[in-house]
């Protein structure tokens, strides 16, 4: 046991192995990140978008397979995930829309517009979902549920 | 009353009262939207002197914090007795919560459109290449920040609201926030440089 635990009184909290979920969540942002310094480097030019868009594809690819794993989780603490996936969302939605925003507003549009917007929906769903998988998970068995 | 039992009631005294942890400081969301809207007019209204504004102080803000935390307060609170780190978590991580998201949506979003307004982007400009690789500091602090740090800010926060927190659960986040506050803070030297580097040329 820890010295913080020992302290605090409560159990030791086992290592319990859960899939991936954060780690493709970190992946799939690298890579809209990774899009969008591409795509942010040729503006006010239109970028060309085959490396982009393939980013994006993978990286909504790596998104899918993280939620695919976790909806197959039965002993984990979802109304804790829903409740912070929530919320978090609501944050980044606002944030990607501010991206979004400045993007619009500097006359990007057609192609290159849609794959930025796509970029932002996956970042705005990414980053909800790796806090609310981070913070589940230790309010799921074996650790304390509240 | 046994031995034992004097004891543990006399540990509780002595224990300072935990704090009442707030994941989200509801107090400073009319800051945090006065912030963003102010980001938002300065954007649409292209208006040279709020994006430098914008710009100048989240980002001055935002180095200077990356770098006191991950170098100064993450080494102290590493040596802290256990209840006075419990205690200094409980009230220093929900202020972080809004504030640095609000400073990097600040320096980013009016640095973007400053860049465009003042020419920098173009291929042409010679800052161009400094604003590429800034890009690539700030795409690698924006990964290890969301997809590190703060979701081990928040766990911690709500380990923290729970009746019996984990102690071990929160040492393991917490440790993560401290490493990856100064992997963030050494990289603001970077950042520091780039954009010194483009305001002389």
């Amino acid at each position: 046991m820890s010295d913080l635990a020992s302290v605090t009184g409560a159990p030791a909290a086992a290592g319990r192995r859960l899939p991936p979920v954060a780690g493709l969540g970190i992946g799939s942002l690298a890579l809209v990140v990774i899009g969008g310094i591409l795509l942010a480097s040729y503006v006010p030019r239109r970028p060309p978008l085959a490396v982009p868009g393939t980013l994006a594809a993978v990286s909504g690819a790596l998104l899918l397979a993280g939620v695919f794993l976790l909806s197959r989780l039965e002993q984990f603490a979802w109304p804790r995930f829903f409740v912070v996936f929530r919320w978090a969302l609501l944050a980044y939605v606002i944030s990607a829309g501010m991206i979004g925003f400045a993007f619009v507003r500097d006359h990007t549009r057609g192609a290159p517009l849609a794959l930025v917007l796509v970029m932002l929906v996956i970042f705005a769903l990414d980053v909800p979902l790796i806090i609310a998988f981070t913070v589940a998970r230790y309010s799921s068995p074996p650790y304390s549920a509240d | 009353m046994t031995d034992v039992g004097r004891m543990q009631a006399e540990v509780l005294a002595q224990s300072p009262p935990r704090p009442q942890v707030q994941v989200v400081p509801v107090r400073g969301l009319p800051i945090v939207a006065v912030v963003v809207a102010f980001v938002i007019a300065a954007i649409a209204g292209n208006w040279l002197w709020a994006l430098v504004f914008c710009h100048v102080v989240g980002g001055a803000l935002w180095t200077a914090i990356d770098l006191f935390v991950g170098l100064i307060v993450g080494p102290i609170l590493g040596r802290l007795s256990i209840p006075a780190r419990a205690e200094f978590t409980a009230r220093f991580m929900p202020k972080m919560v809004l504030l640095m998201p609000t400073l990097v949506l600040m320096t980013l979003a009016a640095g973007f459109q400053l860049a465009l307004r003042e020419g920098n982007l173009l291929a042409s400009s010679p800052n161009h290449v400094w604003l590429i690789v800034s890009f690539c500091v700030v795409g690698v602090m924006a990964v290890i920040a969301l997809g590190v740090l703060e979701p081990a800010n928040i766990a911690v926060l709500v380990e923290m609201r729970k009746q019996v927190p984990d102690g071990e659960v929160i040492g393991l986040l917490m440790k993560r926030f401290v490493y990856t506050a100064g992997i963030t803070g050494l990289m603001q030297v970077a950042t520091l440089i780039i954009m010194t580097r483009v305001a002389t040329q």
